[in-house]
């Protein structure tokens, strides 16, 4: 009697998580499925969830005059990649300082360090300060150097590197090997699952960004993909609403047609869909380090 | 100990360690700069703030820039916003995430991972891209749900001028991203109870069901209080891509969706009211931090070992 209960009741949340499994992706599908429609049917019958005619016109009609989006992965590809090695290698000194337990300043550090995850100064002072005093804006530096040190990466990387053991540290000591040997001798290459995970946590932020673009960056040629992608919708909003015309500077003549608006969504979307099966697993082991020791 | 000893003494320590400061002096030459020096900015709250006067040189106004934010009916709307908004993703999210988890414990491994990808996806998308899915469902002309109404014979619905629907929509688009997050979190936890628990209480007698009242949900209770604890502490911050990019930052739908973030960003960037920017900014910044210290507070009283600091 239990078993058969339990097989039926395993059989019902089987069907739920499918039913809420496509929920979850369906409309992710919709965009998909517009994007390889033909323009005309979508002006007809709307969105369908398959498209009536399959084409891939949408793409070609962004490949025929790919400057924008050249110019878009250039900008998002360079920025993720020289951010992610700088980032990664600052964050994993700093944590590395604040994970020994034998240096007596490091909880003094470590509270510095993360006292900034409870207080900050707020946008307008950031802000301030990047663009009149540091004077980085419009560069590839407004769109790096602040994201360089999230207490989160550190906090993150100093529980993966808490877990190697003194002992080691000591007898390279005892060998001679000075501090910054013993780090990059040992310690790096000791973390480097702690290094990939990190890596990619960092990675998808910088991916991801589209807030230090819209703060920082006027010059057409600095724009990186994701806050192309909001100019774009930012479009669309605009015709279909017909509202705030005083704030939009874009050309509307340049703007791209319903599909190939879709289809710019799922190229910017695409590194990380295909990154995400691989990486899964890296990026759950670090979520739930995270929320266990944070 | 003296005060000369003392210094001595954190000389002598940091001569022990200087290669390992060496290391962290990088990292932590970023937190100064982009962390500590805009909280001394802070002051551009009292000022007449403009560009070529900076920090140091622009006129003091006193707390005239609070007075006229406080004395507008905005003060209120993103406040009331900010709060309920984020009171019902926290609400949402906890019960969702719990009664998914415990769904999930009664499934194999393997079909928990099958389910764990599909939930996850959305959590790696931006809210950019993300917008773009909320339009394809909103869209006024041809949109997914306008098509879904007229074939039920209902009028189709303008859904980015009526700000009613928003606080759902809202709602289950921070569902739809989050919810994959948030059960993993509360799944580990439920991983780690011990297995015993559950068959002494098979053994007993005990239905699943009462499994679950007994055993799980008690066991886990830290953890949720941990993690609702944390969201709480931050309500007064919120995700500033969810609400300015899912709402193409309509103005037809502020009164239910503008919040402090959004507020400070267009008083920053486009009405270039600096000054009530920064002093919203402050009170924002000042009330989150009260928030989270007696939130901290109140973990502290519960279970000790569960305080953040």
């Amino acid at each position: 009697m239990n078993t058969r209960q339990s097989v039926w009741s395993r059989r019902v949340i089987i069907l739920w998580f499918t039913v809420f499994s496509i929920f979850c992706i369906v409309p992710f599908v919709y965009v998909i499925s517009i994007s390889l429609s033909e323009e005309t049917d979508i002006a007809m019958y709307g969105y369908s969830l398959i498209p009536k005619s399959f084409t891939l016109n949408a793409y070609e009609y962004l490949l025929q005059s790919p400057k924008q989006l050249i110019t878009g992965y250039t900008v998002s590809i360079l920025v993720t990649a020289i951010g992610t090695l700088l980032s990664l290698l600052l964050t994993a000194k700093l944590s590395y300082a604040l994970s020994r337990r034998d240096f007596r300043g490091s909880n003094k550090m470590s509270f510095y360090v993360f006292f900034t995850m409870l207080f900050s100064g707020g946008l307008v002072p950031w802000y301030i300060l990047i663009k009149k005093y540091l004077m980085i804006d419009d560069s590839y530096l407004a769109l790096i150097l602040p994201y360089v040190i999230m207490p989160w990466h550190v906090l993150l990387m100093k529980g993966f590197l808490s877990d190697i053991p003194l002992a080691l540290v000591e007898s390279a000591k005892i060998d001679g090997a000075g501090e910054w040997k013993i780090f990059y001798r040992i310690i790096l290459p000791l973390s480097k699952p702690a290094l990939a995970t990190v890596g990619l946590f960092i990675a998808f932020v910088y991916w991801n960004d589209w807030w230090l673009a819209m703060l920082f960056i006027d010059n057409q040629n600095l724009i990186p993909l994701q806050y192309m992608l909001y100019r774009i919708m930012n479009n669309i909003q605009f015709l279909s609403t017909s509202m705030q015309s005083a704030n939009i500077s874009i050309d509307v003549t340049q703007m791209p047609n319903e599909t190939a608006r879709m289809a710019i969504a799922i190229m910017a979307a695409g590194p990380i869909l295909f990154v995400f099966p691989f990486f899964q697993k890296y990026f759950i082991k670090g979520l739930t380090v995270g929320a266990v020791k944070g | 100990m003296s005060l000369g000893n003392r210094i001595n003494e954190i000389w002598k320590e940091s001569m022990r360690h200087k290669g390992l400061i060496g290391l962290a002096l990088p990292g932590l030459l970023f937190v100064l700069v982009f962390s500590y020096m805009p909280m001394f900015g802070v002051i551009v709250a009292f000022k007449d703030f403009n560009f070529a006067d900076g920090f140091w040189g622009s006129p003091w106004v006193g707390f005239k820039n609070f007075e006229f934010f406080f004395k507008s009916d905005a003060a209120w709307q993103v406040t009331r916003n900010t709060i309920g908004l984020n009171l019902s993703f926290i609400a949402l999210s906890t019960v969702v995430s719990i009664s998914f988890a415990l769904m999930l414990m009664e499934l194999t491994r393997r079909s928990v991972k099958v389910f764990q990808t599909t939930l996850f996806f959305p959590y790696f998308l931006s809210w950019v891209v993300v917008s773009y899915v909320t339009y394809a469902l909103l869209n006024p002309q041809m949109g997914v749900m306008n098509g879904l109404l007229e074939r039920i014979g209902m009028e189709p619905i303008n859904w980015y001028l009526e700000s009613k629907y928003w606080p759902f929509i809202l709602c289950l688009a921070y569902l739809w991203k989050n919810v994959g997050y948030s059960t993993l979190i509360i799944y580990t936890g439920l991983l780690g109870i011990d297995k015993s628990y559950y068959e002494a209480a098979a053994i007993d007698g005990a239905t699943r069901w009462q499994q679950i009242i007994r055993i799980s949900i008690p066991l886990i209770a830290p953890l949720i209080i941990l993690v609702t604890l944390l969201q709480v502490g931050r309500i007064f911050y919120s995700d500033f891509g969810m609400f300015y990019f899912l709402t193409a930052d309509s103005g037809a739908l502020y009164e239910t969706t503008d919040v402090i973030d959004t507020y400070v960003f267009r008083a920053l960037r486009v009405s270039g009211d600096i000054g009530m920017a920064s002093a919203v900014g402050l009170y924002q910044s000042i009330v989150g931090f009260v928030l989270v210290v007696s939130v901290n507070w109140v973990v502290r009283k519960i279970n000790r070992d569960n305080a953040i600091f």
